[in-house]
């Protein structure tokens, strides 16, 4: 029991550390102090002019591009991940071993070098960088995600089905359609919301792609604010808001899973 | 003319040709690139100039060989107490131990450069200074739900019935845990290796930040060079992060030929 007790604990205080930053930032939400750690009395302007249109216009445009681009790259990867997973499923041996090796590269490859690597690609094209750049770079490291959590799926199925709808009269395409796809797609649905989060995160990757047009996501914002010294007060509800959101929608992805279980 | 169109769209190996196309141009060609400048001087000569530039500047071998450590302690410190956290989260009841993962995972979704802004005023708040313990506490507490999660998965899929042999031979809970259980979930902590190890030594802004710009790792000499326009030299100091990536992975994979090991996802 003690042990229990033990173990318990040394989790919650781990994660009391890992969340601690992460109250820090919600209860200064809540003051109007520029430099977070001081407190100057309760106060909820900070979330009014975050969302008092003009006043940080810049910041919204960062949020703005940050979830385009996170909604377009996650998208492109899933559907180019999954066409690519299920090819890669009916490769052989040989094949799927080079196949494997190519797709490890982005996800072994330290952020820097991939940032690095398509800065000298755009460049030596002469491609003026911007957001399409942005995008392209978040599609080549989002993919091979969307592949890896697709292709066990496809592992798990059974293949006679996709053969028994074709000896049933389906064409391939309906096969796939109707057969293949309904059973990957909860792995698609994760590669993309792994997609997503990885593009909305990211930073080393985004620098060196962005150009120097004033182009900003929310990340590239927040480094040359931190830079400058400060960081705009209003960033801290913004982070409060996105961190309560994407709670609340966990719990609720959570209890429709464990309700999928039961049933 | 039509009848082979459908034959190459009906054999779903052709259905990865775009994305063989895609990463020929984004992926390989680039990495081809940084070899190619790596090699070049200012006006496009050959040259191992970049290297000898590299070898010949103290500062630079020093931020290399620092990096390379604060990555190695930041491994080792995430094992030390992800370890065990994992392994106690595979003893709890299924349900429970879930949504705990699931809080382990879920910090990561605050922007990381705020986390680590945050974690800058958390240090201030209680008077840590901004030097190397507040950097490689910032990268642990960055990086540790990459230890826990494979570790976590390895164990989780451990066959209990070799536990019980052991238990049947006579082996102390001591015994069973270093001879069994250690050995069997090995995978695991070779990809949570990986998945910390690599994003350390590559890792910038973090600690620039972290340290107010006292501390140095190797990314930001890497980025500071780009930056500067030197993109040759950039390139060179790519070159031989790449090779530590190589290096890792390769050993890595030394005794890790199954992919079932357990990724984040």
């Amino acid at each position: 029991m003690v042990k229990k007790i033990l173990a318990h604990g040394y989790l919650w205080l781990l994660l009391l550390l890992l969340y601690s930053p992460i109250i820090i930032i919600m209860i200064y939400s809540f003051t109007e102090a520029k430099v977070l750690g001081n407190w100057s009395g309760f106060s909820t302007k900070l979330y009014t002019s975050l969302f008092a249109t003009g006043t940080h216009h810049s910041l919204a445009n960062a949020l703005i591009n940050t979830i385009t681009i996170g909604i377009i790259a996650a998208t492109v990867s899933t559907l180019l991940g999954t066409i690519t997973a299920i090819g890669a499923y009916s490769l052989r041996p040989g094949s799927r071993k080079v196949f494997s090796f190519v797709n490890n590269i982005p996800i072994l490859n330290g952020d820097i070098i991939i940032g690095i690597s398509l800065f000298l690609l755009f460049v030596s094209w002469g491609i003026s960088q911007g957001y399409i750049t942005v995008v392209l770079a978040h599609i080549t490291f989002c993919t091979p995600y969307v592949v890896l959590s697709v292709l066990p799926r496809l592992k798990q199925m059974n293949p006679n089905i996709y053969e028994a709808a074709l000896d049933l009269g389906a064409t391939p395409m309906q096969a796939l359609r109707k057969v293949i796809v309904p059973e990957i797609l909860p792995g698609m649905i994760s590669g993309f919301i792994l997609a997503f989060t990885l593009s909305i995160d990211d930073f080393a990757v985004t620098v060196f792609t962005i150009g120097n047009e004033g182009l900003e996501t929310l990340s590239t914002y927040i480094y040359s604010d931190a830079r400058k010294g400060g960081l705009t007060p209003e960033l801290r509800p913004l982070s409060t808001i996105i961190f309560i959101a994407v709670l609340v929608l966990l719990i609720i992805i959570n209890r429709r899973a464990g309700k999928k279980k039961e049933a | 003319m039509l009848n082979s169109f459908r034959n190459i769209f009906n054999s779903r190996k052709s259905w990865t040709i775009p994305y063989v196309i895609f990463a020929a141009i984004f992926v390989v060609l680039p990495l081809f690139l940084i070899v190619l400048y790596a090699f070049m001087d200012d006006a496009g000569r050959f040259t191992f100039g970049n290297f000898t530039k590299f070898f010949l500047h103290p500062e630079a071998v020093n931020t290399f060989v620092y990096s390379i450590g604060v990555a190695i302690v930041t491994t080792v410190l995430c094992i030390i107490f992800g370890y065990p956290a994992a392994y106690i989260l595979t003893r709890m009841k299924m349900k429970y131990a879930d949504t705990i993962v699931m809080l382990f995972i879920l910090p990561m979704w605050v922007n990381i450069l705020i986390r680590t802004l945050a974690t800058v005023a958390l240090f201030d708040f209680v008077s840590i200074p901004l030097g190397e313990e507040a950097l490689i506490f910032g990268m642990v507490y960055n990086f540790i739900p990459f230890m826990i999660y494979p570790i976590y998965n390895t164990l989780k899929k451990l066959d209990s019935s070799y536990i019980e042999a052991a238990e049947d031979l006579g082996a102390t809970p001591f015994q069973i845990f270093y001879k069994v259980i250690v050995p069997l979930s090995m995978p695991g902590v070779v990809s949570g290796i990986l998945m910390v190890f690599m994003p350390t030594i590559s890792t910038f802004a973090i600690s620039e930040l972290l340290t107010m710009n006292n501390i140095k790792l190797f990314g930001t000499t890497i980025q500071e060079n780009i930056n500067n326009s030197l993109w040759n030299y950039g390139a060179a100091l790519s070159l031989i992060m790449l090779f530590l990536i190589g290096a890792t992975t390769l050993f890595a994979s030394d005794d890790k030929d199954n992919d079932e090991g357990g990724g984040l996802w």
